[in-house]
């Protein structure tokens, strides 16, 4: 990367990314005091994945039998790797943040009872009051400034970070900060799911290249459904649905649980599936339009009634968005390996609250929010030691500063990740050999990626986000060979039960050599 | 994808090129914004909902819309009504109730919640997968 340095700023807090999880730390850090910066690839208000498709919340009052029960619900499904202290602290953070949250104006619902409903929160809505409370609490906001790498002090320490002024001439901009908070979200590998472009797991790749370490990354093949011409993956409202094949013919799937794995079966073998929300009380058809607007505005706009018409449907991969795999924290305040690092949101891993199962639905949006909340505040109390005026070097290499002469192209290697990680016969239905097979493809690609690709202005970051991409597909399948079982989303045909030996977290890191290891087990909490 | 912006309603507020979180639009010469790279637009609405005057129009379909498609057509589409609804629903603009007061969602949460048994680790038959998103 050889631009110029045309925009240098200061800060004690640096935040990386404008979803939720930037906004909540943006805010946390300021109200402690510190002088934040927040970069986003996008913009804050509109980018990442709770601004476009909206967030229902693991929302509890502070009622304990509720709480419990809550929390042994998850328990029950999330393949035992999970912390109740977890859980925990985030109910009772998102509880406490969405009170501040209606205090700011959100316009929350009211029901029959006369009582607020503070359970769900509509996207756009969401994103715009988050980004005005973030301007009013003094947070300098940069859009379309993506970070491409960390600044780092010698002994590797996170201060700051630099990228590219994209709709500035595509100058690079540098923060030196005290701090950083990485709010990058998960990576969907360009799937074009919607509002998931942006995360392309750029935040993974800057924290690794400082030795950060992740988690659970084998639980990072979510796919959801959408029309089939589109990339509507909003799945709530299939809960209503009736499915048939091409022929019009009922299929027997069973309820939702079941449905959703013999549907991609099917869709695999090449098979067409079409849904329609037979199951609909029509009492209820205004309800669920309110409620889901962007699932059924794609439809409407589609000319399909979805109560009555049979449409056909396909899965999209949402990655690590709506899996749980990511940066690994090792403190309650999202501190990473890494001093100086913080994580917060879909780029740090969920495994503590949400296990081996997504935690789309619920338990991801209130991770961003309380883990937002502590890493702010966190990154804000690491500033004031003063350790970012050190002297510092940028950190990034695959993508960006390429050990041999220049010459891949971006597109192609997107494309070459893309085979490996989105079909549903490589990653929704896993077996050892088709891992292998695809990670003997994904490391050559690394090697030539490191040797070969970069760009210069928007090129930079198309070059950058493949890299990204690669390195994300590599720690995803090869902590889904270490994983020999099933377990939540992560399904091995070649190991379809759960090994009990196998109930701990599986850590993967590392770059030119990628490497996992199992977590030591807890003493089991009779 | 994005398809239209309309020359006639566009007030040249630059507001689509600074939302749009793919930096699809660039600004025309003459203030009024172009589609400059679709191919990176993933298909969100945000532009459409914040456009002050119901002047973009983005297909539902997640590759571009085929040559002499409706959903390309502005006339057919203001005709129809079909620009600016996400706006519309979301209760945003002057003299509309937010969207978000007539969400429900609780509705359907709670009806999932009743309807699911978990058992990841099913011994034997139909294997519940219950690693599915569901919002
Ligand atoms: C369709 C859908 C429905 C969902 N529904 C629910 C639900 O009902 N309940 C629930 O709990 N969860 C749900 N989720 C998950 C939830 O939306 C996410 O967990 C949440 O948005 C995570 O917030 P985040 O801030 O970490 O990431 P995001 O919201 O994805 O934001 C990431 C931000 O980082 C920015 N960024 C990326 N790379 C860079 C870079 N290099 N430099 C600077 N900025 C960068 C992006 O532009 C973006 O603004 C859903 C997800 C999807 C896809
Ligand atoms: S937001 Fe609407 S009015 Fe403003 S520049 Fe874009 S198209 Fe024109
Ligand atoms: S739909 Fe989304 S990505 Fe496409 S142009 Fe509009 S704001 Fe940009």
């Amino acid at each position: 990367m050889t631009a110029e340095v045309t925009l240098l700023r200061h800060a004690d807090v640096l935040v990386l990314g404008g979803g939720p999880a930037g906004a909540w730390a943006a805010i946390a850090a300021a109200e402690a005091g510190a002088d934040v910066v927040l970069a986003d690839k996008g913009y804050c208000g509109t980018s990442g994945s709770a601004a476009a498709g909206g967030n229902n919340l693991w929302y509890l009052p502070p009622d304990p039998a509720l709480r419990e029960a809550a929390m042994d619900a998850r328990e029950a499904i999330a393949g035992r790797l999970t912390e109740r202290r977890w859980m925990e602290r985030v109910i009772e953070e998102t509880y406490h943040q969405i009170g501040r949250l209606a205090g700011w104006g959100y316009p929350f619902p009211v029901d029959e009872g006369g009582v607020e409903r503070r359970g769900s929160l509509q996207g756009p809505e969401y994103m715009r009051r988050m980004r005005r409370k973030a301007h009013r609490s003094g947070v300098r906001i940069l859009d379309h400034h993506p970070a491409l790498e960390l600044l780092a002090t010698p002994d590797g320490t996170a201060v700051g970070a630099a990228g590219i002024r994209r709709q500035d001439g595509g100058g690079r901009w540098e923060v030196r900060a005290g701090a950083v908070v990485l709010a990058t979200g998960g990576c969907a590998f360009l799937s074009g799911a919607f509002g998931l472009d942006v995360d392309t797991g750029d935040g993974h790749l800057m924290a690794a290249e400082l030795g950060a370490e992740l988690s659970g990354m084998e639980f990072s093949n979510a796919y959801a459904l959408s029309p089939a011409y589109g990339a509507h993956t909003k799945g709530l409202m299939m809960q209503f649905a009736s499915y048939y094949d091409e022929a019009g013919r009922p299929l027997e799937l069973g309820d939702m649980g079941t449905a959703r794995q013999a549907v991609a079966r099917l869709l695999a073998d090449g098979r067409q599936v079409l849904a329609r929300l037979d199951q609909a009380p029509p009492g209820l058809r205004e309800a669920m339009r309110r409620s889901q607007p962007n699932y059924f505005l794609p439809l409407d706009k589609a000319g399909i009634d979805p109560f009555t018409q049979a449409y056909p449907v396909r899965l999209v991969m949402e990655g690590t968005v709506r899996g749980t795999g990511g940066l690994r924290v090792v403190g309650e305040d999202c501190a990473t390996t890494v001093p100086g690092l913080y994580a917060a949101g879909d780029v740090a891993t969920r495994e503590l609250i949400t296990g081996s199962v997504s935690g789309g639905g619920s338990h991801n949006g209130a991770w961003a929010i309380s883990s937002g909340t502590w890493a702010g505040a966190a990154a804000a109390a690491f500033a004031t030691r003063g350790e970012g005026r050190a002297r510092s070097r940028p950190a990034g290499r695959a993508g960006l500063r390429p050990h041999g002469p220049a010459t891949g192209a971006a597109a192609e290697v997107v494309r070459a990740v893309q085979d490996e990680v989105l079909p549903l016969d490589r990653n929704y239905f896993r077996t050892a050999a088709g891992l292998r097979r695809s990670l003997t493809s994904l490391d050559r690609l690394w090697t030539d990626v490191a040797a070969h690709l970069s760009g210069e202005g928007r090129g930079a970051l198309r070059a950058r986000q493949a890299a990204a991409m690669v390195a994300h597909g590599r720690w995803m399948y090869r902590a889904a060979l270490a994983r020999a079982e099933s377990r939540g989303m992560h399904q091995r045909l070649d190991r379809p039960e759960a090994d009990p030996r196998l109930a701990r977290r599986i850590h993967v890191g590392g770059l030119d050599e990628v490497w996992t290891a199992p977590e030591e087990p807890k003493e089991a909490v009779a | 994808m994005i398809e239209v912006v309309s020359q006639d309603r566009c007030v040249k507020c630059d507001v689509c090129v600074k939302v749009c979180p793919m930096d699809v639009f660039a600004l025309g010469p003459d203030g009024i914004p172009v589609i400059a790279r679709q191919d990176d637009c993933q298909t969100c609405f945000m532009c459409e909902a914040h456009c002050p005057v119901d002047a973009l129009f983005v297909a539902p379909l997640s590759g571009p819309a085929p040559a002499g498609s409706p959903y390309t057509d502005e006339a057919a589409l203001l005709e129809a009504g079909a620009m600016g609804r996400y706006r519309a629903v979301l209760g945003w603009g002057g003299g509309r109730t937010p969207g978000s007061r007539l969400d429900q969602n609780h509705v359907f949460t709670a009806r999932l919640a009743a309807g699911s048994q978990p058992a990841e680790e099913t011994p034997a038959g139909r294997r519940r997968v219950s690693g599915e998103p569901s919002a």
